[in-house]
């Protein structure tokens, strides 16, 4: 265990008995986790916790510091309760909170078993490091070795710097192989290819036994053809990167100049973004999940008749909406509970699909029964994305009362705009894109030929966040050592960001222009 | 704890932030009004990280509830909830929430200030409330509403008067529940300021706001070397009444000035709430230098030789600079305490850049 003992405390045997009962009910309703190990805490501790993201031992910067003022002010204040934390880890942690009551406290747990379960099944969660406490203290003693060699100032600033282009990964990285595997091919005439400019380098022929036949068979025409396509070939190579790449942190962990323990900070920064990065792709399915779990395993085996009131004012309060802003364990909850009904009353396939009537849908019903199978496999296959893109159609925007809102131009009121089920999808798989991150490429690291790194934002209708950027260009800057630009566009303008070291600057253009067509 | 050294890193950065622009908020008064209770807000330049982010505030968005298309919807606000610690993004520029003392000290850093010594007064004892717990019973005023209305409902849902479709729900006497306080008594070191002001027609709004901005610092450090502080006003012009604070900055007389009205007043006033064994005193009086007469300076003098400077810590004159005063209060005082009193201080304040200045001379005694 690398848990600080200081930290944590034993649960009562009260509540040992209530783990194991709810653990349990867990397991027959199907639910597969891995052991999850759960600690009580205070207030403080809870707050600590929270504020390392779940991780007690994770590398000292001041931003924890400020989480921590913020998450034991709003405490004081009475403004917010962290209830409960949980973390993906084999074994799981999850941390309860001593001061809640006990049917808090069953709901939590029943509540931690349902993220348990997602950690363990859901594909986005596949690659992430299940030793992820362990890594993260290593991590830590890295990161104070360092301190104590180069000062703690040094050390942090340049955290600050890293965690400024935290959000430069790919999101889908770890699913796919990006850059196929160079395959090296035997250079023919045993010369060196390197040393020979393409375009002097033989053109390899197509094979012709008899002399006579060599004209015909490589033709002039032919042969110059296969030259030009090997200059531009080896002009493809000389790019660098060879394609755009989104894993930006990547790009500059094996290609800036840094030092040793600079570019491990800058590996560990990264490696804990990926880590942390499906928990943002799937926070709405995540808690929606949870949230069916524990509304199924309290009400169904848990609850007592006194506790009854207080559990549902819990769960009021959970699910509670206020207009503007999703509350994603309610929408999360609804949506899977809509897809467990459609399921369950065989309202899916073509037939269904075609089935225009309004009244016939909603009467529809084969009894097949499959919600909770198919509830299952949405769990293991789905990210908030797909999960929305598939499930969320216009029954659904109508019974979860959903509606668009935009800012009245004249009084700035904000106002429901729409309750029309296309426009509401759209804005919701578009907040949702990238998982709300602008989709950022570097595509030259030799821009200008002067080793200047270029960036491109692929513009999608919304504007960057100007000071931000020109203030994360400058961070950028720390790293490449090199003037650094971002291609992107400025109210409806192509423009570039550049920062070269003294002074930020915008300039008309487009970086695609001097890099050549890209594909 | 781990946690312990990444909030003092905040902090640290915090009050740098705050030292850097220390100058610019006690001359813009930024931060008066950002005060409540014992915390003041203080908008700092970004603290958080950059990041390429999409700008702009949000115009639009999905919501989730009742309402036709045209029908405002309410604002949000953050759902208490569970899972992760919130990682949303903080907005560009930040309030940080900084406590008076901390701000004293970080003044008291920047000046150089020394502390106040001890002046050894006998110390006072005051109660504080403190709420804690739940009683059954309790004055209506400290009822909690909440769990007050859950022990109704619970009653009515297992006696079966609960109606789902007409959710009335009737609290009887054994429902209520009601906050309950304990009384704590401390001892606390106590120190009254007695802000008096010049507010003839030559003080003009500039000058009073200068006085006001002044007296902030000045309250604030004082707060932070004792438990208790009681402030009182007085303006004068050729007579002098005490009023509040509100009342304080913004009246304006025309007419003369006579100041030994104000010392009179401020005796009395001693005389009647500060007995001096309890209370360390403090004196301040800002005014732009005329009087009436030399014979009313005489007597101010003479009052300040008798009957102020004995019982009071510290007694400061600020002059501040406006078009029609002479001056010539300083140049008096200036004469009559030339070997320096030990308890009186005096400065110009020419505008706002003074300010500082004017605080370090005041507080740098350390009395």
């Amino acid at each position: 265990m690398v848990m600080d003992p200081r930290l944590t405390s034993e649960l009562t045997s009260e509540l040992r008995d209530i783990v194991q009962e709810i653990e349990g009910h867990a397991r027959n309703l199907g639910l597969d986790f891995f052991p999850t190990i759960f600690e009580m805490v205070n207030y403080q501790q809870m707050s600590e916790i929270a504020s390392y993201g779940g991780f007690p031992t994770r590398y000292p910067h001041w931003r924890f510091g400020m989480e921590y003022e913020h998450l034991s002010k709003s405490y004081e204040y009475g403004l917010s309760l962290i209830y409960e934390m949980v973390i993906n880890n084999d074994p799981c942690y999850a941390y309860l909170l001593k001061s809640n009551s006990l049917v808090d406290q069953k709901t939590v747990i029943a509540h931690v078993y349902g993220h348990c379960d997602f950690f363990k099944n859901n594909y986005c969660f596949s690659h992430t490091n299940r030793k992820m406490l362990d890594e993260m203290a290593n991590h830590g003693s890295r990161i104070r070795r360092y301190i104590e060699e180069v000062g703690h100032d040094e050390v942090e600033n340049f955290i600050d710097v890293c965690l400024s282009l935290e959000n430069l990964i790919d999101q889908h990285a770890p699913h796919i192989r990006r850059e196929p595997k160079k395959v090296h091919t035997s250079s023919v005439g045993g010369y060196d290819e390197q040393l020979i400019s393409a375009d002097r380098r033989p053109v390899p022929k197509l094979p012709s036994h008899r002399g006579y036949m060599e004209s015909y068979i490589n033709p002039e025409e032919y042969l110059k053809e296969q030259q030009r396509r090997m200059v531009t070939e080896a002009e493809r190579e000389k790019r660098f990167p060879e394609n755009p790449r989104r894993d930006i942190l990547k790009f500059l962990l094996d290609h800036a100049p840094l030092s040793a323990w600079q570019r491990d900070v800058l590996s560990i920064v990264r490696e804990e973004a990926y880590y942390f990065a499906p928990q943002g792709q799937t926070k709405i399915m995540n808690e929606g999940w949870a949230v069916y779990w524990h509304s199924k395993i309290m009400t169904q085996y848990m609850l007592t008749d006194s506790e009854c009131i207080d559990y549902c004012d819990h769960y009021a309060g959970v699910t509670a909406t206020n207009g503007m802003r999703l509350n994603p364990y309610k929408l999360g909850v609804e949506l899977v509970r809509h897809v467990e009904r459609r399921w369950d009353r065989g309202q899916f396939g073509l037939d269904y699909i075609l089935e225009d009537d309004p009244a016939v849908r909603k009467a529809w019903n084969k009894e097949a029964g499959q919600g909770r199978k198919k509830l299952f496999e949405v769990r293991k296959f789905h990210n908030d994305i797909t999960f929305i893109d598939e499930f969320l159609d216009e029954d659904f925007c109508e019974e979860a009362k959903l509606f668009t809102w935009a800012t009245d131009r004249r009084t700035g009121q904000r106002i429901i705009s729409d309750r029309g089920f296309e426009s509401i999808k759209s804005e919701l798989l578009d907040a949702l894109t990238n998982f709300g991150q602008p989709l950022i490429d570097v595509v030259d690291g030799n821009f200008r030929n002067r080793g200047e790194l270029l960036l491109m934002h692929q513009h999608q209708g919304k504007d960057l966040k100007m000071d931000w950027a020109v203030e994360t260009l400058q961070n950028l800057h720390k790293v490449w050592n090199r003037p650094v630009n971002l291609s992107t566009m400025l109210e409806g303008e192509e423009r570039i960001l550049s920062f070269d070291g003294l002074e930020p600057r915008v300039e008309k253009g487009a970086g695609v222009a001097q890099v050549g067509p890209t594909k | 704890m781990r946690m312990e050294t990444d909030v003092n890193r905040f902090r640290k950065i915090v009050r740098g932030r705050i030292k850097e622009n220390l100058k610019r908020y006690i001359s813009s008064g930024e931060l008066i009004g950002r005060q409540g209770g014992k915390q003041v807000t203080i908008p700092l330049p970004r603290i958080d990280l950059p990041r390429f982010q999409f700008g702009g505030n949000q115009q639009k968005g999905v919501g989730q509830g009742e309402g036709q298309p045209g029908d405002p919807v309410g604002q949000g606000q953050p759902q208490p909830g569970e899972g992760e610690a919130g990682k949303d993004a903080g907005e560009h520029g930040m309030d940080v929430e900084v406590s008076l003392d901390e701000l004293a000290d970080i003044l008291g850093e920047e000046l150089q200030l020394p502390r106040i010594e001890d002046k050894g007064k006998k110390n006072v004892h005051s109660k504080k409330y403190r709420y804690h717990g739940v009683l059954r019973t309790g004055p209506e005023s400290l009822r909690n509403f909440k769990r007050t209305y859950k022990e109704a409902l619970k009653r009515q849902i297992s006696m079966g008067d609960y109606r789902p479709d007409d959710p009335r729900v009737v609290p009887i006497k054994e429902d209520k529940r009601f906050r309950s306080f304990k009384v704590e008594e401390k001892p606390e070191a106590s120190a009254a300021i007695i802000y008096m002001m010049d507010v003839s027609g030559s003080m003009g709004d500039e000058q009073k706001e200068i006085v006001r901005l002044t007296s902030f610092w000045l309250d604030t450090w004082l707060k932070r070397n004792y438990d208790n502080l009681d402030a009182r006003y007085i303006i004068h012009d050729a007579v002098a009444r005490e009023v509040d604070e509100q009342t304080f900055y913004h009246t304006k007389e025309s007419g003369g000035t006579l100041i030994s009205s104000a010392y009179k007043l401020c005796e009395k006033i001693i005389k009647d709430d500060y007995p001096q064994d309890e209370w360390n005193i403090y004196l301040f009086h800002f005014s732009d230098g005329d009087n009436w007469s030399g014979n009313d300076t005489t007597e101010c003098l003479q009052l300040l030789d008798t009957v102020l400077m004995p019982v009071s810590n510290l007694f400061c004159y600020g002059q501040v600079e406006s078009r029609y005063g002479s001056g010539q209060f300083l140049k008096d005082l200036e004469k009559h305490y030339s070997d320096g009193g030990e308890k009186v201080v005096m400065h110009q304040i020419k505008d706002r850049e003074g300010i500082m200045g004017a605080l370090k001379a005041f507080l740098g005694k350390g009395k």
